[in-house]
């Protein structure tokens, strides 16, 4: 049933009529062309859709828009300052963290919303924050490399 | 850019030079100075190792050096992660001497650039890269003539740094390539082997560079297949059988036309689905109601192996020196032992995924693929288009490893936009993915093998089914030895119950588990340590080195093995390019889970272009490596693959990674393959070390704790 939905969308109010039902994942692809959010399971398996709901992680391909009414949902392309990269992507180019880059944004969300539940991540923190997120390239290493870098960036900057 | 619809006609033409033609091309074009240059023999390795007898008569690239000092390379290439995208680049700014920052590079467009076979086997660097340097090599030469004329001194007494041609002797005499290029039209065709530099006077090439795109690709702004847009586009869902044997009797689509919006298109096998909400055409597919017959293969997990020696086909006999028998005489110990590889999914991130519109009488292809140009050609026979009237784009790849060869998305969107008129996006979803996947073949490899009292490895009868012969390669200095090779390449036609094809290192993975397994067994007999063990019936050198390298670097201590220190050790050979690998394991002996702790790899792989780009590729083989040789097991009956998601189909994650630490010998010698090499001695060196703790030996990958638990009973 269509309906009005009104939440927060990388920073700016928006409002759409569409059924609450529909998946996250598909309106933020097709409604809003916001493509940095990425299809990989479609079941929640693999993490390349992930987004910030409220500043936590969540996984937008088993989200209903519904459930983003009133919250604030931020994507890839909400991250960066401008043209000011936020930490995490810094880290992730600084580090060379990325090869095809399908999981990259997923990823990098995925990092933010670890970071913002725990600052002070341990290397064990991290990869158990990570590890439903999957990356076929293999660049497992860098990433974790990635996250403890802009950790520690953000911990000295407060 | 759709101005150059009549590039194609152009490269055609190329040897005659029909004056329009080129005339038409230059305008085009613009100014600056242009450099063609064929890749034969690279094209010819290409032919050996893709099993294809065509060798194509086109130019291969060109290099476009522009009026603002910027130079573009358009080659056929694509970037699928792997990072030649940087390598290339970077050989291309070394030869011609411009900073890297001033190369642009234009990839597998099929209008804009010229024909390539694909982007597999590790060719990019070791069989295209020289043909790029020589054409650069030659750009700089026409340009310091140039020079010399402008500055009105010989040509010896020039010299080049970033785009300015400067005197030696004054250094203030200086004109700048964008000077030299401005308002003219220069064309070349290399026709000698010119002069490159020698490896001492690499600037760029040699250094660690990252890669150039990561910026776009962490800000979600690098577009991939499915993230192209346009005007009145609609997502394709399309009618999926049961299984590879099953055939369409009749479907019904009455219930799918009630969704509001919704097209059905029926056109022989293909039906689908098409809505502009991905979503609805999801619902209006799953309305279709369709009735399938098909006989199964007699064939599932359970006795894959079995039906696959079963329908063996005839051997080849590649290699056959010295006498078997004889070597068997003079055996102190022989070894009888048969291998298994299972069925393996590529499962690249990226599901395959095509947009596709026809304008104008000309089909538009955003394809992701490893092969722009057969999808070109296959896209106009499916849909009876010239082949001047289909173009493939491919944006981004995310991901490849080999089963992005395949291209039945980039068709199946074509058909659509042709028989709709409208934009149609196909973009697989996980469970056609794995349908769909051209997956590793299943393989067999029988090794008889022996070694006299000395130690010394006197034959060697190698058998290999389904698998290729790529990586069977003896490596060891063997006497007495025959290998035969049942089945061409990595495909078997009427055998396999679905497509297999080619997966990163074909066949190298399966071989050199094989081998390096066959070894360590024969060590272990022989009571000598294993890396000994190699060396001493090593006389190939750049094999002794990698493994007296890999060796250092872990501070091997030598021990029979098993030592129950659960270190292991394996080394191979693929795309030019020589990888030794140790690993050490923890192995749970309750679950049967293995925990690889750490992983040390050297690799000799020439000269370097970028050691960066190729550490990465070594980190990627081997992380991406333990997944094929401890979980990755494809479920299926018949034709139904039983694998559809992630949820089962187990690919390496956080926790698995081991600390690795890598090495790359200094080599100045024509640089070889990187991207798949460092995945081959995975299998083995996990197996060989879960032994040398434990003292179970496996013969079946993958090595799930379920067969390491059956394993450890035997113990």
């Amino acid at each position: 049933m269509t309906e009005t939905i009104e939440f927060r969308l990388n920073g700016k109010s928006v409002s759409v009529q569409l059924d609450a039902s529909k998946t996250l994942l598909w309106v933020l692809r097709a409604h809003f062309n916001l493509t940095g959010t990425k299809y990989g399971c479609g079941e929640g398996y693999c993490g390349a859709c992930t987004v910030l709901i409220d500043g936590s992680a969540i996984r937008s391909c088993i989200t209903n828009l519904g459930e983003v009414a009133g919250k604030s949902v931020v994507t890839i392309e909400g991250l960066a300052d401008g043209d000011k990269l936020h930490p995490v992507q810094q880290a992730f180019v600084d580090n060379d963290a990325l090869q095809c880059g399908y999981c990259t944004p997923g990823m990098i969300m995925n990092a933010v919303g670890l970071i913002n539940d725990n600052p002070n991540p341990t290397h064990e923190d991290i990869i158990w924050g990570m590890e439903n997120n999957l990356c076929r390239c293999g660049a497992h290493n860098r990433i974790i490399e990635a996250i403890e870098t802009a950790a520690a960036g953000m911990r000295n900057k407060k | 850019m759709d101005e150059f619809n009549d590039y194609k006609d152009y490269l055609k033409s190329h040897s005659s030079f029909p004056g329009i033609k080129r005339r038409d091309f230059f305008r085009l074009m613009g100014g600056g100075i242009y450099i063609f240059f064929r890749v034969g023999s690279a094209m010819e390795i290409m032919a050996a190792e893709a099993d294809q007898n065509r060798l194509p008569n086109d130019l291969n690239a060109f290099l476009q050096i522009h009026e603002d000092g910027t130079v573009t390379c358009f080659t056929g290439k694509i970037e699928m992660g792997q990072g030649v995208i940087t390598g290339l680049a970077q050989m291309l700014a070394d030869e011609l001497d411009v900073a890297f920052e001033k190369v642009k590079m234009v990839m597998g467009d099929t209008d804009l650039c010229p024909w390539d076979m694909g982007t597999f086997g590790s060719l990019s660097t070791r069989a295209f890269g020289p043909y790029l340097r020589a054409a650069a090599a030659e750009a700089r030469m026409v340009l310091l003539i140039q020079a010399a004329e402008v500055l009105g001194v010989p040509l010896e007494d020039l010299d080049v740094n970033e785009g300015v041609i400067f005197k030696r002797k004054d250094k203030k005499e200086k004109v700048t390539y964008s000077q030299l290029t401005e308002g003219k039209k220069i064309e070349r065709f290399l026709t000698e082997k010119p002069e490159v530099k020698d490896y001492s006077e690499f600037r760029i090439m040699g250094q660690p560079r990252f890669r150039v795109d990561s910026v776009e690709k962490v800000t979600g702004k690098a577009k991939y297949s499915g993230d192209i847009r346009l005007p009145g586009m609609v997502y394709a869902r399309i009618l999926r059988p049961p299984s590879h044997a099953s055939k369409l009797v009749s479907v019904d689509t009455s219930e799918a036309e009630k969704v509001e919006g919704v097209q059905i298109v029926k056109d022989g096998d293909l039906v689908a689905a098409l809505h502009e909400d991905p979503e609805m055409a999801d619902k209006a597919r799953r309305l279709f109601k369709a009735e399938f017959v098909g006989d199964e293969k007699p064939v599932s997990n359970e006795n894959v192996f079995a039906y696959l020696n079963e329908n063996a086909p005839e051997g080849n006999v590649n290699i056959n020196e010295g006498d078997l028998e004889t070597g068997k005489k003079s055996s102190d110990n022989t070894f009888e032992n048969e291998f298994h590889d299972g069925y393996v999914a590529h499962s690249p991130m990226e599901p395959h995924t095509a947009m596709a519109f026809l304008e104008d009488g000309k089909m538009t292809v955003w394809a992701g693929t490893q092969t722009p140009f057969p999808a070109k050609s296959n896209i106009a026979r499916v849909l009876g288009f010239e082949e001047e009237k289909v173009r493939v784009k491919p944006p981004y790849l995310g991901g490849g490893f080999g089963g992005k060869s395949a291209h039945q998305q980039a068709v199946e969107a074509a058909r659509l936009a042709k028989i709709t008129g409208k934009p149609v996006m196909v973009d697989w979803n996980r469970q056609e993915e794995f349908f769909y996947d051209e997956f590793r073949p299943a393989a067999i490899v029988k090794i008889n093998s022996g070694v006299d009292e000395k130690g010394k490895i006197v034959f060697w009868d190698y058998h290999v089914y389904y698998a290729g012969d790529r990586g069977a390669e003896t490596m060891y200095n063997v006497p007495h030895q025959k290998r035969t090779v049942y089945g061409r390449g990595w495909r078997a036609p009427g055998i396999h119950p679905f497509p297999t094809g080619a997966w990163r290192g074909p066949g190298n993975s399966t071989n050199t588990f094989a081998r390096e397994v066959q070894i360590d067994i024969m060590a272990a007999k022989a009571g000598i340590d294993p890396v000994e063990f190699r060396l001493k019936n090593l006389t190939d050198q750049r094999a002794i080195d990698v493994l007296t390298e890999v060796a250092k670097m872990a501070d091997w201590k030598p021990a029979q093995s098993p030592s129950k220190r659960g270190y292991g050790v394996a080394i191979g050979s693929d795309a030019g390019t020589y990888v030794a690998h140790i690993a050490k394991v923890d192995v749970d002996a309750k679950t049967g889970e293995v925990k690889v702790m750490k992983v040390w790899c050297a690799q000799e792989m020439g000269y370097c272009v970028n050691p960066q780009g190729a550490t990465i590729q070594m980190e990627g083989c081997i992380n991406m490596g333990m997944g094929y040789a401890l979980k990755e097991v494809v479920e299926f009956e018949g034709g139904k693959v039983k694998t559809s998601n992630f949820d089962t189909y187990e690919i390496p994650r956080f926790s698995w990674i081991p600390e690795i630490e890598t090495k790359i010998l200094d080599r100045n010698a024509p640089p070889q393959g990187g991207g798949e090499p460092a995945i081959v001695c995975m299998g083995a060196v996990i197996n060989n070390a879960i032994y040398d703790l434990t003292g179970a030996r496996l013969f079946e990958m993958a090595m799930t704790p379920q067969r390491i638990l059956e394993a450890l009973k035997n113990v």
